[in-house]
């Protein structure tokens, strides 16, 4: 079965939000494009207009990053962290924070590289500080599975008028 | 990779329309009405609920602005109302979308830096032979 390119969003426990998803490719490509600044310009958030004008990233146990996004309308979101694990092709540890925070208190992700048959699958654990804060950005629908609310949601917008109306930007 | 999240649209707002989505006697209720106004009577009849719990349910889905209630005094009929929805649907897709259309975008890259290394290995191959 090709597992590769689907995307799973699970949580693991009531303060984290873990994501997975594997690529065609050697870990060590994968890392790459997840670490060297050029390379992550070229995809992380870089659609629908959006750009990445700022993305700097000191990969050592305690050094920073920092990425800004600009929109096409330019409008920009920025946001930032520690370095706290680095293990090169293996696992990756910070803190994230937005410039324009919605969820209270610093966030650590964790993301692992795993390489299997030449392909490589990356999980990434996002640990908020609360469940509260978890929850203001996935909200219990999600908590049920992001799956059966989409189809709840996809089932009553198919057969509503919503559909029809113009969404907003 | 540090974006759990999408690049706007704060999800506050929306609190209310994702907690009364969050229980399936509700999104059953929505999913009815999706298909037009009914009165409390005709909402309750597939459930096995008593009326009064049917009713707390559609306050739940009144506050969150998720239906509304029609003129007609008699039937009060239930009707569902589009924006709310509509607006928890776009943040979670936004959220989603944002990660599979980068991911999308790491699955060229990558194509890309393997055709590189391959090309890399190979003419250091060649070089060796030489």
């Amino acid at each position: 079965m090709k597992t590769v390119g689907k995307l799973q969003i699970t949580t693991p426990s009531d303060r984290e939000i873990a994501m997975t998803r594997a690529f065609d490719a050697p870990r060590h490509l994968v890392y790459d494009a997840w670490t060297k600044p050029e390379l992550v310009k070229r995809w992380l958030g870089v659609r629908g207009g959006w750009t990445m004008p700022v993305c700097e990233i000191d990969l050592k146990v305690g050094g920073r990053y920092r990425y800004v996004w600009r929109g096409p309308t330019g409008n920009e979101m920025g946001m930032g962290g520690v370095f706290r694990e680095v293990a090169p092709s293996e696992r990756l540890v910070a803190t994230e924070k937005f410039d324009d925070p919605w969820y209270e208190g610093e966030a650590v992700d964790t993301t692992t590289f795993v390489e299997k048959d030449g392909a490589t699958t990356v999980t990434t654990t996002v640990l908020y500080s609360s469940k509260e804060a978890r929850d203001g950005v996935l909200q219990s629908p999600m908590e049920k599975g992001v799956a059966e609310s989409y189809d709840v949601l996809d089932e009553v917008l198919a057969s509503s008028e919503m559909r029809r109306e113009p969404r907003p930007a | 990779m540090y974006v759990a999240s999408p690049p706007s649209g704060s999800p506050r707002d929306l609190d209310a329309t994702f907690a009364a989505l969050a229980d399936p006697t509700r999104r059953a209720i929505l999913a009815r009405l999706a298909s037009g106004e009914a009165s409390v009577t005709e909402i309750a009849r597939p459930f096995e609920m008593s009326q009064p719990a049917i009713s707390k349910h559609l306050k739940v889905l009144e506050a969150a602005g998720l239906i509304s209630t029609g003129r007609d005094a008699q039937r009060r009929p239930r009707r569902l109302e589009a924006k709310p929805l509509a607006e928890a649907n776009l943040w979670l897709e936004r959220y989603r979308e944002f990660w599979e259309e980068s991911f999308a975008n790491l699955d060229a890259l990558l194509d890309e830096l393997k055709t590189a290394e391959k090309k890399r290995k190979h003419s250091k191959r060649k070089g060796d032979r030489r």
